[in-house]
Order: C-alpha cells, then sequence, then structure tokens
C-alpha cells in the first residue's frame, strides 16, 4: 500500500476557481431564500438552501482540505466521520417522525 | 528508510520520516475535527427537531436576523478561507513574507468577522432578544413576535449555536496570532509546514459550520414580509 507520492500542492489557480464558484452558490442560496417556494412544495426552500450548502461545503472539504490530495486513509476517515454524523440525524429524526402525535399542536405545548 | 534523519528539520524523532510525520499529523487533525462534527452535530439536530416542531416560528425568528450583516459575515469567512489556503500555499513554495502576509489577512477578516457578530449581538440585546433580561416580555399577552415561545426556542439555538461558532472564531484568531509569529521567525521551510497546513483544516472547517448556520438561522425567515 505504499502510494506515497511527492506531497501534492494545490495551485493558486484552483482555489480561486473554487472561490468564484462559492460566491456564485452564495448568491444562489440568498437569491432563493427570498421566494417562498411553498406554494410549490412545502420543503422545497430548505430543500435548496440545504443542497447549496452542501454543494459548498463538498468544495471547501475536497479542496481547500486538500481531501482530494490526500492519502487513502485521510479520505476514508473524513468519509466514516461524515457518515457517522448522518446516523446522527437521519436515525434521530426518523424516530421523531415515526411517532404519532408529533410535532405537538402548538395550542398543547 | 535507511536515510539518516537525525539532522532533518523539523522531524520529531519518534517518526522515521517527513512524510509520515505529516501524514500522521493531517489525520490527528482530521480526528479531533470529526468529534467537533459530532459536537457541532448534536446541535443541528437540536435545530432539526425544533425546526419540524415549530416551522412557523422558526421563519418568524429568523426574520428578525439581519440577512445583510449574516450575508457580509459569510462573504468575509469565505474570503478568509481563500487567503489561508493561500497561506498554507505559500508556506509549501516557501515564500516567508507572502506566508506572513496571508496569515495577517486571514487574521484580519476573521477579526472583521467577530466585530459584524458583535455589532448583530447587540442590537440583538438592546431589542430584548438575547435570553436574558426582558427576554419574556413585560407582561404574557404581549403580542412582539419575540414573546412566542417557539421563536424564543429559535433565540435560544440562534445564540447557542452562533455563540459556539463565534467562540471557534476566536480560538482560531488565538492560533493564526502564534502561526503569524512562528512564520516571522522563519520557523517554516517547504519540508517543515505541518502546523499551517492543519491550522488551515481548522480555520475551513469552522468556514464548514458557517456555510450551514447562515442559510439555516438567517435565510429560512428571508421570503417572510414585515413582522
Amino acid at each position: 500500500m505504499s502510494e506515497h507520492t511527492e506531497h501534492h500542492i494545490v495551485s493558486p489557480k484552483i482555489y480561486f476557481a473554487i472561490f468564484g464558484a462559492l460566491m456564485v452558490f452564495t448568491a444562489i442560496t440568498v437569491a432563493v431564500a427570498r421566494l417562498d417556494l411553498a406554494p410549490v412544495w412545502g420543503p422545497l426552500n430548505i430543500i435548496v438552501a440545504l443542497t447549496v450548502a452542501v454543494i459548498k461545503a463538498t468544495l471547501v472539504i475536497l479542496y481547500f482540505m486538500h481531501v482530494r490530495y490526500s492519502s487513502r486513509l485521510t479520505q476514508v476517515i473524513v468519509i466514516a466521520g461524515l457518515f457517522w454524523l448522518v446516523i446522527l440525524l437521519v436515525m434521530t429524526m426518523s424516530d421523531y417522525f415515526a411517532r404519532r402525535g408529533w410535532p405537538t399542536p402548538l395550542g398543547q405545548v | 528508510m535507511s536515510e539518516s534523519h537525525a539532522s532533518q528539520y523539523g522531524l520529531a524523532h519518534h517518526f522515521s520520516s517527513m512524510e509520515q510525520q505529516r501524514e500522521a499529523g493531517t489525520i490527528g487533525m482530521w480526528i479531533f475535527l470529526l468529534t467537533e462534527l459530532m459536537f457541532f452535530g448534536g446541535m443541528f439536530l437540536v435545530y432539526a427537531i425544533f425546526r419540524t416542531t415549530y416551522p412557523s416560528g422558526f421563519e418568524q425568528g429568523s426574520h428578525l436576523l439581519s440577512v445583510p450583516l449574516g450575508g457580509l459575515n459569510t462573504v468575509v469567512l469565505i474570503v478568509s478561507s481563500v487567503t489561508m489556503a493561500m497561506a498554507v500555499y505559500s508556506s509549501q513554495v516557501g515564500d516567508r513574507k507572502k506566508l506572513v502576509g496571508y496569515l495577517g489577512v486571514t487574521l484580519v477578516l476573521g477579526l472583521v468577522f467577530l466585530v459584524v457578530k458583535y455589532f448583530e449581538y447587540r442590537e440583538k440585546f438592546e431589542h430584548h432578544l438575547f435570553p436574558a433580561m426582558g427576554f419574556y416580555g413585560p407582561d404574557p399577552e404581549h403580542l412582539a413576535v419575540q414573546y412566542h415561545q417557539p421563536v424564543r426556542v429559535f433565540l435560544w439555538i440562534y445564540f447557542a449555536m452562533t455563540g459556539l461558532h463565534a467562540l471557534h472564531m476566536i480560538i482560531g484568531a488565538g492560533m493564526l496570532l502564534v502561526l503569524i509569529w512562528m512564520a516571522h521567525k522563519g520557523r517554516f521551510t517547504t519540508s517543515y509546514n505541518s502546523p499551517v497546513e492543519i491550522c488551515g483544516l481548522y480555520w475551513h472547517f469552522v468556514d464548514i459550520v458557517w456555510i450551514f448556520l447562515f442559510p439555516l438561522l438567517y435565510l429560512t425567515g428571508y421570503h417572510l414580509t414585515g413582522h
């Protein structure tokens, strides 16, 4: 398992390209949030917001944090950690959503 | 493996090569960041549970926040991530002057973020939106939006999450000060620059947290008009 090549140096060109992409996605998320998409589909606003945020975070992780150029071991550790976060969020929320009478109507709080 | 490394600058005695040392440092930092991920993850989970419970309360609460200031801070943090990445690049190519410069710009941007945050917080304090004095309203029948229980839950979460994030920014700023001092003293070389790279990972992580906080806290009620 020797894949130890020369340490990869990411060129500034890539950094500035990613910067441009992050700015564009920020503008998109602000512009879309101005619209009320609930009439189209209830959760559409939050879905768009989270999709854009996930794309931005992925760009930061892959390029600014060099994970795309890191060793396999580092990549596996990062993915395993993210998977653990997904377990935390999905399993807990699936428990809540499976409960009868939840969310509790406001008058009964 | 057989080469003598006793004289290699920056190589700790328990590592056999610079490459191994760098890899160990990077992985160690990632393990730490994953514990941070679970730490913030718990708060995002709380956010998810209460947002599903009080959808309109969260929109009203979010509407109390300033999108221009939150957006400004988003841009400030993204730019600071680029300057941090450029600092790492400068250390890799051995440009000490640029390294100190980029670290300095990153520090200044981090402080700009905190100053903007200070003004946001101060404005919230003045309007009794902070979960303390006056938070529960002059009387129970008061109709102002922040006195509704779901909106107060939102504000609790807003202060807990942004406060924790701001604490990470302050720690990051302290870290940058040390790096600037070390870089100024010429401690980093093209083969020894792990501290810059590892602190960079931390800085980008804090940026990622904000990338999620901005839409979830500030933009959720952005489509509302008036109060």
